[in-house]
């Protein structure tokens, strides 16, 4: 960026800004519904979202998605990863999202594992008493 | 070509001129810096997803922990503070993000007044965390913990509300003093006492008999478990050890204590990122004043802490959901 030049649409075109500032305030406002759509879903939990989807509820597979696309917008535009070249990006997206990736992968599966012996009926382990 | 690394042969390789990827050395540090930091931080939320799974029938109910919000008393309100907290840090984003702006159209004064905001906005977030923190320690209802180190909680069978062990346990007359180095045994000494005695509880639970005990366990809609009066006098009697007020890192009255130790140790860790970015900010806004950012004609300085303040933000994006909202 050292040209000070700032591409200045999101969604992919759909909205177009005509200065950076104007575009920070765009995204600004985007963050703010984002949350406030977090929050009131948070407070209210709506019972039609509890229905599970892949071992998630629906309403937690909404808070997830609304988090990354929060994340998105805060490393594309206001760090600024839009405007560096694409190596950079890939070099720091890709590794970060792979390794988290894994990490959670495995970390979450073993949960659930350890979850399963304590369950175990059985009774080997006791953990109410 | 933007991948290759083509430097222009008449600059010294080795001096700092070179700049692959058209990102300055600096920047570049910066990122990956933000990188490993960024993986630091998915370590920590990622084991708390582990400890969640592990405990999933029993995990704490986070709009049930952080009700309270700063001179509203009696009322409970989920979310709210956390909101305002998770507002003021991507204001104070916004805020420096105007800065960087303004500094590569270099305007000092513009960029002395978007990072003041910025270091505004950031101790006001810290202030927030550190009374959350308070709030969380301290405790509201209390809870008996049983021997098996669950914790059991208290509601009021009329209204379904939660009573807090202070309003119906009895006071008998000191049955037992803290240890301190100069009685009982000399140069020995316990952590205080808990307000109330197991017996104490007991008796005030037997004599009103509005009372009813709530365990951790989620039943199919994700509620906790409710025990009948008779279940609830048995299990207190036959289990029961010891009152728990708030919240330390051995047992807290919200359930699981890894539940408390994870919440101490991610927002801490992030409230620690907070301060340290506070405390640069506060150092490139005295540079920005004295002129020497005017002087390197320059102001990449702000940017490259700029980035780390905006990678605060995003963990905070994260510990968000992941504390409050899942």
């Amino acid at each position: 960026m050292a040209d000070h030049t700032h591409k200045l649409e999101i969604f992919r075109g759909l909205i177009k800004f005509k200065s950076n500032t104007q575009k920070i305030v765009g995204v600004l406002i985007l963050l703010s519904i984002v949350t406030l759509i977090e929050v009131v879903l948070g407070i209210y939990k709506p019972t039609i979202l509890n229905e599970y989807f892949l071992n998630l509820k629906l309403l937690n597979w909404i808070f997830i998605i609304l988090t990354i696309v929060k994340a998105y917008y805060i490393t594309w535009d206001f760090m600024h990863m839009r405007d560096e070249t694409s190596i950079l990006r890939r070099i720091v997206v890709w590794t970060a999202v792979f390794l988290i990736l894994y990490l959670t992968f495995i970390l979450i599966q073993e949960g659930g594992y350890i979850f399963d012996v304590f369950d175990d009926t059985s009774n080997y382990i006791k953990k109410d008493f | 070509m933007q991948t290759t690394v083509s430097p222009n042969s008449n600059d010294n390789l080795w001096d700092g001129g070179n700049k692959p990827l058209k990102a300055s050395y600096g920047k570049m540090m910066m990122w990956f810096f933000i990188v490993s930091d960024a993986l630091t931080f998915s370590g920590f939320i990622v084991s708390y997803g582990f400890a969640r799974f592990k405990f999933a029938d029993s995990w704490p109910i986070a709009d049930e922990v952080f009700t309270h919000v700063p001179f509203v008393h009696g009322k409970e309100l989920p979310m709210i503070y956390v909101a305002f907290m998770t507002f003021v840090l991507i204001m104070s984003s916004v805020t420096m993000v105007l800065a960087v702006d303004a500094g590569h159209k270099m305007k000092k004064a513009k960029v002395t007044f978007y990072m003041f905001l910025t270091i505004i906005g950031g101790i006001i977030f810290v202030g927030s965390q550190a009374w959350e923190w308070a709030t969380f320690i301290k405790g509201d209802y209390g809870a008996v913990k049983t021997k098996g180190g669950n914790i059991l909680q208290f509601l009021d069978a009329n209204t379904s509300k939660r009573i807090a062990v202070s309003d119906f346990a009895f006071e008998f007359v000191n049955e037992r003093e803290q240890q301190q180095e100069y009685n009982g045994i000399w140069y020995q000494n316990e952590s205080s006492l808990p307000l109330f005695s197991i017996d104490e509880v007991i008796a005030g639970m037997e004599a009103s008999p509005n009372i009813l005990i709530r365990t951790q366990l989620l039943n199919d809609k994700g509620h906790k478990t409710i025990l009948t009066r008779e279940e609830s006098l048995e299990i207190l009697k036959s289990n029961g050890v010891s009152v728990v007020n708030g919240a330390n890192l051995i047992e807290n009255e919200y359930g699981v204590p890894l539940f408390a130790n994870f919440f101490f140790f991610i927002t801490g860790f992030h409230g620690f990122h907070v301060f340290s970015g506070i405390v640069l900010n506060i150092i490139i806004f005295f540079n920005v004043i004295i002129g020497t950012y005017e002087k390197r004609n320059s102001y990449e300085m702000v940017e490259k802490v700029g980035l780390y303040w905006h990678f605060v933000d995003l963990v905070w994006v994260f510990v968000f959901t992941f504390f409050y909202l899942v």
